[in-house]
């Protein structure tokens, strides 16, 4: 509980309650890649296993999942400038791509909500199938991580216009943005083991 | 849902339950407001960010299920007794193995160790709290409402009873349903929140709070332990988080992930169920090795014997824990190379655990052994522990397990290993730091007493066991037949001596509160480690002075050198985090939320999350930075915690 600070070096490590808050949340991510691991095992179990629902080879739609990845990719561009302006000491660079960055995570909601209802319209529903249950599942924990961060970085934002960037608040965006990219990184495994493995096979 | 449909009725058991907790909970709201105790229990305990008073409050949560769990024990042993005994009916029976397992599991054993974890560690790292003490906080409040959900089933809606491990498909919607099984969902997935947040709280806290010199290798055992087991439970609970979530989304809005229809697959319930699990039954024994190692080097005035080899058995144990998955399931017929790779690494992990059972021997050869109570609990554990361990290993053979499986040989086996190892040492490790939390030691001649009436009783109700397992009696049964009275009649004897030995530990507590002699020092067993380096009681910011460490046993060193934790001239002012109330707030919103979500009221529930958000936001706007304690007051509280 020592309150010494540092002088130099990026501003959300000056503290020790910043240096441990980070290292927390890395080890918090490292739960959460537990949690998405358990996720995609439980699909590959279920994989396949579609009773009389649709397959998934008939309803993934290579355009819809190629722009999702694109906006979501992107917005992991943008969240590491948003940080990269941070670090140079500027709130309006740090704002600014920032919400770029959430409008980019909204977009991909967007077409998330769109994918979902589409396939539910064709008969795949959460209760159709083994297989349409791990689905949902899965890219739904991934897509309400997605509305959390959103969520959160508005009240980022908020706290931001109120404080400006000190010790605590430039921590705080340096932890969403390790989350945001880590949600890209899950994104990504989505996106080839469920995606295009379930268009070929 | 009518009213009648809510309570459970029509059983005198439980009348009689509801009864007595109505005029318990009268009592104490009456206590309390008589002598005006609200504003004290709120400031000084509700809202507490202080790691000793949140790990005493798990300690006195898990008491409390310790005897809950003890009530249902002596229920199924008097069940059990005689062939057609008409105690309880075989619902009922059902339902109280349930509870008496998931209880003495999730909300006994785990409790009690992290509550002694949360008094213990930071003293003995020399840290002034744990990492992030508003999260400790919230990891409490979670567990205490988590156990507070499954509890009130009992009383309300019904309690599930598809067993502690919840196999689908019994435990599916199609053949539980009511809210019974919600309960247990509902309740595991609160209290493992705070789990999870307690894992990663301690990671931090040992690998950043340490106090200046102390390197990795240089930690206490207990600390050590603490950090494995944090490794554990951060890499095993989100698997039961998932787990738990499947089987909610199957239950309340009709996916198919465990069912019978629509492709499910129920054994993918045992596996998810199992990759926790068994790394959960390392998380409830590497701690209680910790606290033996150290209550062992205590009495025995020596060195731990092969430190290094303990710390890195215990990663190895750690790293296998996560490997043997399957050997609670070899006859679901996954085939003989499946089953025989799950036979070889379960073996393996009997190594790394007996080469701690030597180390302890190491350690107690050629020494002066002080029989105090607290080392009488650990000397009882090595040779009742070895007798678990081994018939681990021969339920772990594969093709014998086809014959002791679901037997009362297998209910046996793990009773000897949780009860001989961790309820054993939840014992000996609070006798043991009992001085440090509460000012005065528990009286050794009860003490004693109640330690022989339990591990002689415990002995009595659980050795036969095996042998009327081998006699083919199966687990879950609420009958038995003639041939199997005998060892049974021994077994039930055996739990009523045990009942007697808590209860004379319990009254012990009171005894001690009255006569004790009060502590003088902080010392109270000549102790190695920095924790009895502090006064006692402790004050709320443990350390005026953080020594520098320099060897393995930082105490012994000190007191060589005549040091204290008190350097009057190094005095700094020491900055300690505020109470808060939003944990405990935040939790009983999540509390009426699965409550909803255990009786299906979808809107009641959403907007109970929405109250949980909104707690998140005024947290996240909430920039308290705590508060100094200046260098007068130190000096104050420290001279008369000192007699100075
Ligand atoms: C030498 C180390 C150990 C070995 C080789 C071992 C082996 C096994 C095996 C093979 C089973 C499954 C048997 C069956 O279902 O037929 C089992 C069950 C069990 N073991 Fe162990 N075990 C060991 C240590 C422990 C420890 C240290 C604990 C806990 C503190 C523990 C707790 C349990 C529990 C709770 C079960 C039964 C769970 C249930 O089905 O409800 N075991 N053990
Ligand atoms: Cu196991």
């Amino acid at each position: 509980m020592s309150s010494h600070e540092l002088q130099s070096g990026p501003m959300e490590y000056r503290t020790e309650h910043g240096q441990s808050s980070i290292l927390g949340f890395w080890i918090f991510l490292g739960a959460e890649i537990v949690l998405f691991s358990t996720l995609f095992a439980t699909y590959a179990v279920l994989f396949g296993r579609t009773a009389d629902s649709p397959a998934p080879a008939e309803l993934f739609e290579l355009e819809t999942v190629l722009i999702m990845t694109f906006l979501l990719l992107t917005s992991s561009f943008t969240c590491g400038i948003a940080v990269h302006e941070m670090r140079h000491g500027s709130v309006k660079g740090l704002a600014t791509w920032l919400i770029i960055t959430l409008i980019l995570g909204l977009g991909f909601l967007g077409f998330e909500i769109y994918e979902f209802f589409h396939y539910a319209h064709e008969g795949a529903t959460l209760q159709a199938s083994a297989f349409w249950s791990s689905f949902f599942t899965l890219a739904g924990t991934h897509g309400l991580h997605v509305t959390v961060g959103i969520g959160w970085a508005i009240l980022l934002l908020i706290q931001l216009a109120q404080r400006g960037l000190t010790t605590v608040t430039s921590r705080k965006f340096f932890i969403i943005s390790l989350y945001w990219h880590f949600l890209d990184v899950v994104w990504i495994f989505i996106f080839t083991s469920v995606y295009l493995i379930g268009m070929v096979v | 849902m009518q009213l009648d449909e809510f309570f459970v009725t029509g059983e005198p058991l439980i009348y009689g339950a509801m009864v007595s907790i109505v005029l318990v909970s009268a009592a104490i709201l009456f206590i309390l407001t008589y002598y005006k105790k609200w504003k004290w229990l709120w400031r000084e305990w509700l809202t507490t960010v202080d790691h000793k008073k949140i790990g005493i409050m798990y300690i006195l949560s898990a008491l409390a299920m310790l005897f809950r769990g003890g009530v249902d024990a002596l229920m199924m042993r008097t069940q059990l007794a005689f062939p057609d005994m008409n105690f309880l009916n075989s619902q009922h029976y059902n339902e109280i193995f349930t509870t008496h397992g998931t209880v003495m599991i999730i909300f006994m054993a785990m409790p009690f160790l992290i509550g002694l974890m949360n008094v213990v560690v930071p003293l003995q790292i020399g840290a002034r709290d744990v990492a992030f003490p508003y999260l400790n906080a919230m990891s409490f409040w979670s567990f205490l409402f988590g156990a507070l959900l499954f509890n009130i089933s009992f009383v309300i809606g019904g309690s599930p009873d598809a067993g502690w491990t919840s196999y689908t498909p019994l435990a599916g919607a199609a053949m539980s349903p009511g809210p019974g099984q919600n309960f247990y969902l509902l309740g595991l997935q609160l209290s493992g929140i705070g789990t999870l947040a307690t894992g990663i709280n301690f990671m931090v806290t040992i690998i950043k709070m340490r106090a200046p010199g102390m390197k990795m290798f240089q930690m206490p055992i207990f600390t050590w332990s603490t950090f494995v087991t944090s490794f554990i439970i951060v890499f095993a609970f989100p698997i039961l988080t998932v787990a738990l979530a499947l089987m909610t989304i199957d239950r309340i809005f009709g996916a198919q992930f465990f069912t019978l229809t629509g492709e499910g697959l129920p054994m993918m319930w045992a596996n998810l169920f199992w990759m926790w699990g068994h790394p959960e039954v390392y998380i409830v024994i590497l701690p209680a090795f910790g606290i033996f190692s150290e209550v062992i080097a205590t009495f025995a005035r020596k060195q731990l014997f092969g430190y290094k080899a303990m710390v890195w058995s215990m990663i190895l144990i750690a790293g296998l824990s996560f490997l043997v998955w399957v050997h609670h399931f070899f006859t679901m017929g996954a085939g003989a190379f499946v089953n025989s790779v799950f036979s070889v690494s379960t073996m393996l992990i009997a190594v790394p655990t007996g080469v701690k059972i030597f180390n302890w021997l190491g350690t107690l050869y050629k020494s002066k052994i002080q029989a105090t109570t607290a080392m009488m609990w650990s000397l009882a554990f090595i040779p009742s522990f070895v007798i678990g361990g081994v018939t681990g290993v021969m339920l772990g053979m594969a093709a014998a397990d086809y014959q002791f499986h679901n037997s009362y040989f297998l209910v046996a086996h793990f009773h000897y290993v949780l009860i001989s190892g961790t309820v054993f040492a939840c014992f000996s490790g609070l006798v043991y730091w009992y001085p440090k939390m509460f000012g005065h030691k528990l009286n050794e001649k009860i003490g004693k007493l109640s330690f022989w009436f339990f591990v002689i009783g415990f002995h009595v109700c659980f050795f036969p066991q095996y042998f009327v397992g081998l006699d083919g009696m199966p687990r879950r049964t609420f009958a038995i037949v003639l041939e199997w009275m005998p060892l049974n009649i021994i077994s039930t004897c055996g739990a009523f001596l045990m009942g007697a030995g808590f209860a004379i530990f319990i009254y012990n507590v009171y005894y001690s509160f009255r006569y004790s002699k009060r502590e003088t020092t902080g010392d109270s067993w000549d102790g190695r480690t920095l924790e009895w380096a502090t006064p006692t009681p402790v004050p709320f910011y443990n350390f005026a002075t953080v020594p520098h460490i320099r060897s393995n046993d930082a105490y012994v060193e000190m007191k060589s050198k005549g040091e204290t934790t008190f350097d009057e001239k190094n005095l700094e002012p020491i900055h300690m985090p505020s109470n808060t109330g939003q944990p405990i707030i935040m939790m009983a919103i999540m509390f009426m939320a699965s409550f909803f979500l255990v009786f299906e009221w979808i809107w009641l529930a959403i907007a109970s999350l929405i109250g949980v958000i909104i707690m998140m936001v005024i947290r996240s706007f909430d920039y308290d930075d705590g508060f100094h304690v200046e260098v007068d007051e130190i000096k104050r509280t420290e001279r008369s915690a000192r007699g100075l």
